[in-house]
């Protein structure tokens, strides 16, 4: 259920050039795990509507694209551009310009002993043997293509680690920008993020473009959550509309483990986001939080796949979307419990507003339940801003636009409700804010709105 | 010159038409009030006056301060000084009462030239004016309306009024569901507010609120006109006789 990739001499060319000058190069394990993902990738190719994964989402524009890796050293970056992309209060910020890391650019702080955090380019050189047991361990490159292109292709990213009881009170940011493109290029960050037994901490993944041009981000993040510990990651997507990005999240959660998830996508062109945790130790639970804000043509899709591999652990999808323009989104939430998982409870909402009629959203939920004692429920609900509540404030006196945005706003405070306060929910609330500040100054004046109806369902299984 | 003149006002909802002509005229420091069978148009009237898109007017003109209403967009109806207490008041999830007043307030001061107002000044105010409708401190917190029962809806509209100071306030059927002891503390909140700037046009089909608020003429509206007016005495005459009369009289034949 695939496609040929009709460029697959592009990527071919690539690989062969890329393993030539890769640091896994001399790593016989790191070398035979891109090998198989490469063969991997070559035999499957790029998924297409007909692959029940991908039904909502068409990525042949991907397909079709001969892109070719970022040249080294070619983005010019300089400090003071990214200056309004910083993250105030970071722990540490790592930067990364077409894939690489710039410590140049970055600033590691004064960070405990317990915790460290460098380049996955400068780890694979220095200590490989603190990656092997993980990277690559988790990501599914057999089902899917973008991650075992992704794992083909591994050279730099993120590596932390946090080793046990230690606690970061700031959040650690990974900004990822991408440069001007003159020719088609892709881009594959890889990160390991390593949280072991009690620790405490908070990731931030950010993807922006400076600069535009066809670019193909496909990143991919195993993050790897010990007994009892909590660990908050945002992934940010503020590309431009020309933008590909495919992401993925992988979250191992251990024995009463706490990991919370939360996705932005605000930027990017076709922008598909993967969230796949697998609660494998007792009593892990999981929050996955997401805002979709799409306008335009951007087509922004959300593929939640949860797991529950344990008996008591407890799952909360939430995630929001505001579509205007042609804007298209989907939500597919896959529930997975597994025969031994008993006394699962799995719960899953998906809410949109549609502020346009040309707006799309499609939103699937799939439950697989192979245990017995388990709750699941799913809902889903489709509506626009509601004319009486616009009326309401505006008869108080609040402009139009305000009240558009103080609407949108309230909207997507939910997800930011269930952020834990601190320096990253502040940036994720500024960046709302300025983002729906646009959406509202673009709405057409109110009209009777002869939108579809609203629509609601819930079950309960 | 009067705060309000409606003349010949012809209004459709959904291609039929509500208001069939409505002449009316209020004086600053007058209270009126419009009383009329239920469908007769008296809501739509009002959120007209608050400037509802949805209310299209095809005739008539309406002058408020002199100014044509009819060209203002609700937010600029609300700073020029009209206020609208619902019928239905709109519960919003997600914005604070506290956000959402103060942000109404400075529009209006902006509008009107004034000095923005801080939280630190906002709230002081803000909790009086919660003590003279009886409310609860806890309301501060709450998101606009959410939860609220039906009776703290509507002094939540009163409130606003208090906080805002308009120059014309149109209560819509504010005293419909409050128990008399609701009744009498938003009755004496808008007594409060009367003054001799101040209109108020009072819609309700009950007699008991215009026992606290009395007004100094009474409107009756039918199938869209306004079929008698008179003193606060007509409001008792309608208690006691029902509309059927009203009514009858209106549908037959003109003999004027
Ligand atoms: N949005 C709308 N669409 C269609 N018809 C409407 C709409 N709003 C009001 N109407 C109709 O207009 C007429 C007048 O309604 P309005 O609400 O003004 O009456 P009212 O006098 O306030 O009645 P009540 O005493 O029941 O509040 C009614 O027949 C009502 O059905
Ligand atoms: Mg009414």
């Amino acid at each position: 259920m695939t496609t040929a990739i009709q460029n697959v001499e592009s990527y071919l060319e690539s690989f062969t050039e890329f393993e030539k000058s890769s640091s896994g190069s001399n790593l016989p394990w790191l070398r035979r795990l891109q090998e198989d993902a490469f063969a991997r990738f070559c035999q499957t190719g790029f998924p297409t509507t007909r692959d029940e994964d991908w039904r909502f989402t068409n990525v042949s524009a991907i397909a079709r694209t001969a892109f070719s890796l970022a040249e080294k050293g070619k983005g010019r970056v300089s400090d003071s551009d990214l200056k309004p992309w910083r993250v105030e209060d970071a722990a540490a910020q790592l930067v990364f310009v077409d894939g690489q890391f710039r410590g140049d650019l970055s600033a590691l702080g004064t960070l405990p002993a317990s915790v460290s955090i460098l380049s996955l380019k400068e780890a694979i050189a220095k200590n490989p043997s603190a990656l092997e047991a993980h990277l690559g361990r988790h990501l599914d490159i057999q089902r899917d293509a973008f991650s075992a292109l992704n794992t083909a292709f591994i050279e730099d990213g993120v590596f932390v680690h946090v080793a046990r009881g230690a606690t970061l009170d700031q959040p650690i940011h990974l900004l990822f920008v991408s440069t001007t493109a003159g020719s088609p290029r892709m881009v594959h960050p890889r990160n390991l993020l390593i949280f072991e037994k009690e620790t405490q901490a908070t990731v931030i993944e950010e993807y922006i473009s400076l600069g535009g041009g066809t670019v193909f981000c496909n990143s991919a993040t195993e993050l790897i959550a010990g007994d009892n510990a909590h660990v908050s990651h945002y992934m940010i997507e503020r590309e431009d509309k020309d933008a590909f990005n495919i992401s993925t999240l992988r979250v191992q959660l251990g024995r009463s483990t706490n990991v919370a998830s939360h996705s932005l996508l605000l930027g990017g062109g076709l922008v598909r986001n993967n969230v796949h945790p697998v609660l494998a130790g007792e009593g892990a639970e999981c929050l996955i939080n997401g805002l979709f804000v799409g306008n335009g043509k951007q087509h922004l899709d959300n593929y939640m796949h949860v797991e529950h591999a344990s008996p008591h652990c407890a799952s909360r999808q939430f995630y929001n979307g505001i579509l205007d323009g042609h804007a298209h989104g989907v939500f597919h939430g896959r529930i997975v419990v597994h025969k031994d998982a008993q006394k699962t409870d799995a719960k899953q909402t998906n809410r949109n507003l549609l502020l346009s009629d040309d707006a799309q959203i499609d939103t699937k939920p799939q439950l697989e339940i192979y245990a017995d004692d388990v709750k699941c429920t799913h809902g889903a609900t489709i509506g626009q801003i509601e004319e009486n509540a616009l009326f309401y404030l505006r008869s108080r006196g609040i402009d139009e636009v305000s009240a558009r945005r103080c609407l949108l706003m309230a909207f997507a405070g939910e997800c930011l409700d269930r952020m834990k306060p601190g320096a990253a929910r502040d940036h994720s609330e500024r960046l709302i804010h300025e983002h729906l500040l646009t959406i509202a100054n673009q709405l057409p004046a109110a009209t009777p709105s002869k939108g579809k109806a609203p629509r609601n369902w819930e079950e309960v299984g | 010159m009067s705060l309000l003149e409606i003349k010949n006002l012809h209004v459709n909802v959904a291609g039929h038409e509500i208001l069939k002509g409505i002449d009316l005229t209020i004086n600053a420091g007058e209270v009126h009030s419009i009383m009329g069978p239920n469908g007769s148009g008296k809501s739509t009237l009002a959120q007209v006056l608050a400037r509802r898109e949805a209310y299209q007017v095809t005739d008539g003109q309406i002058l408020f301060d002199g100014k044509d209403l009819l060209e203002m967009k609700p937010e600029v109806a609300a700073c020029e000084g009209v206020f609208l207490a619902f019928q239905y008041p709109v519960e919003i999830p997600g914005i604070g009462n506290t956000y959402f007043l103060r942000s109404a307030l400075n529009a209006i001061r902006k509008y009107r030239g004034l000095e923005e107002m801080d939280a630190m000044d906002f709230l002081p105010m803000f909790r009086e004016k919660l003590k003279l409708l009886e409310m609860d401190d806890k309301l501060i917190n709450r998101s606009v309306n959410e939860g609220f029962s039906g009776g703290e809806k509507k002094r939540n509209e009163i409130l606003q009024m208090a906080i805002l100071e308009p120059k014309l306030a149109v209560l819509d059927e504010t005293d419909s569901g409050l128990d008399i002891d609701a009744l009498r503390i938003v009755a004496s909140g808008v007594n409060s507010l009367r003054s001799k700037d101040r209109a108020m046009l009072v819609v309700t089909h009950y007699q008991r609120l215009l026992n606290y608020i009395v007004p100094d003429f009474v409107h009756v509206l039918v199938d869209g006109r306004i079929v008698r007016s008179g003193g606060p005495e007509l409001a008792l005459e309608l208690e006691d006789k029902g509309y059927g009369w009203i009514e009858a009289e209106a549908k037959a034949p003109a003999s004027v």
